[in-house]
């Protein structure tokens, strides 16, 4: 009886934990061209420490464009454009150093560009996306990895994380006691145009 | 140079106490000039860097002046000049123990408040290894207090340091007595 019990308890979260994972929706269903908007978008980074808190932030202002055409995700084009004059961290002298020509260079420099190049299908609902991160103007090669957390209706909500070495950019100020490596952990709300 | 003293005689300095003085004169200058810079710089990237080089350095010097008390506490203590008046060995004195406390408490005021500061940045001492910080509150307040105290102990070291620099020069240049010749000659053995 115990045993019957514990495989009904089971069963039962099975049950309830498998409309957690979203429905993937078909090509043609989404497929348009997408504005990221605000609300709902989180754009946030990490940057570690040795044997230091390290520095979280995130950037308040960005705008960006999805296309998604509907025959194939391959051909899909992103780009997104990061104000870094709108960098926090919580800590404003923090926020003043990131401004700085330390940093961002932000009174030269008003715009941090992605533009995709490849988008590869990974998985039922994620992808990597290539393409060329344009800052302080050098462009590198960068590799985003997305998943499609929400689709519903006019709107999809991606999650982006990926790696990027600051010093390609001219920003290695306070290597090797920050990383040279800033995570970027990201949540993308797009609305169809 | 064999027959120069490694250690302190009632007459004149060693070879050791003589190399902690000017390497911690050498030093102190630097980190003074370091500090006064560091706070004035427009170039933030180069701010960052002198600021890790003056907290290397402060960890440098207060070893340094760690090590150099015990090798004094250690040695004799060479005696005054005969041709020193009362008030010149007081003022020495003074001055000098003024010195040590000032260069113990400036390294150490500057350790505390890296740890109290809210920007939480590590000291790799010459990027070779972590200090870690001192278990202090962290605060805006805590580090504000910590910094005026700090730059107060800066200035009052660069007045000690000037009135020694030009006691040094007085009685080298208008005494013309051997005070500053015994801190640049190392004692020499006798013979037996």
């Amino acid at each position: 009886m115990k045993t019957a019990a514990r495989i009904a308890i089971v069963a039962v979260l099975l049950v309830l934990a498998a409309p957690l994972r979203a429905a993937v929706p078909s090509l043609s269903e989404v497929a348009g061209r997408y504005a990221v908007v605000a609300s709902g978008s989180r754009l946030a980074f990490t940057v570690t420490a040795v044997g230091g808190p390290g520095i979280r932030g995130r950037f308040a202002r960005f705008d960006g464009t999805i296309d998604i055409p509907a025959d194939s995700v391959d051909r899909a084009r992103v780009t997104i454009t990061i104000y870094p004059d709108s960098v926090t961290t919580g800590q404003k002298r923090i926020d003043d150093f990131l401004k700085s020509d330390a940093v961002f260079d932000t009174a030269n420099e008003q715009a941090i560009i992605f533009r995709s190049t490849r988008v590869r299908r990974t998985g039922e609902d994620t992808a990597t996306i290539e393409g060329n991160l344009t800052a302080r103007g050098r462009t590198f090669e960068e590799t985003f990895h997305v998943r499609l957390a929400e689709a519903q209706g006019g709107n999809l909500h991606f999650h982006v994380q990926g790696k990027v070495f600051r010093s390609r950019y001219g920003m290695d100020v306070g290597t090797p006691i920050y990383s040279n490596v800033v995570d970027f952990d990201m949540d993308l709300a797009s609305r169809r145009r | 140079m064999s027959d120069f003293r490694f250690r302190n005689t009632k007459e004149g300095y060693g070879l050791v106490a003589i190399a902690f003085h000017w390497a911690v004169a050498v030093l102190i200058l630097g980190q003074i000039g370091l500090g006064l810079t560091m706070v004035r710089v427009a170039d933030q990237r180069l701010a960052f860097n002198l600021i890790q080089w003056h907290k290397s350095l402060g960890l440098l010097i207060l070893t340094l002046i760690v090590l150099r008390l015990l090798w004094r506490m250690a040695n004799p203590r060479p005696l005054p000049l005969a041709s020193l008046r009362r008030w010149e060995k007081a003022a020495s004195t003074a001055v000098h123990r003024l010195l040590y406390a000032v260069f113990l408490a400036l390294p150490l005021s500057g350790w505390v408040l890296v740890s109290a500061s809210v920007l939480g940045i590590p000291t790799l001492v010459f990027g070779l290894f972590l200090l870690p910080h001192l278990p202090v509150g962290v605060s805006e307040a805590g580090e504000t207090f910590w910094r005026l105290l700090h730059r107060s102990l800066a200035y009052t070291a660069i007045a000690l340091v000037t009135v020694h620099v030009l006691a040094a020069l007085r009685h080298h240049f208008i005494l013309k007595d051997g005070v500053l010749r015994r801190m640049l000659r190392p004692a020499r053995r006798t013979e037996p």
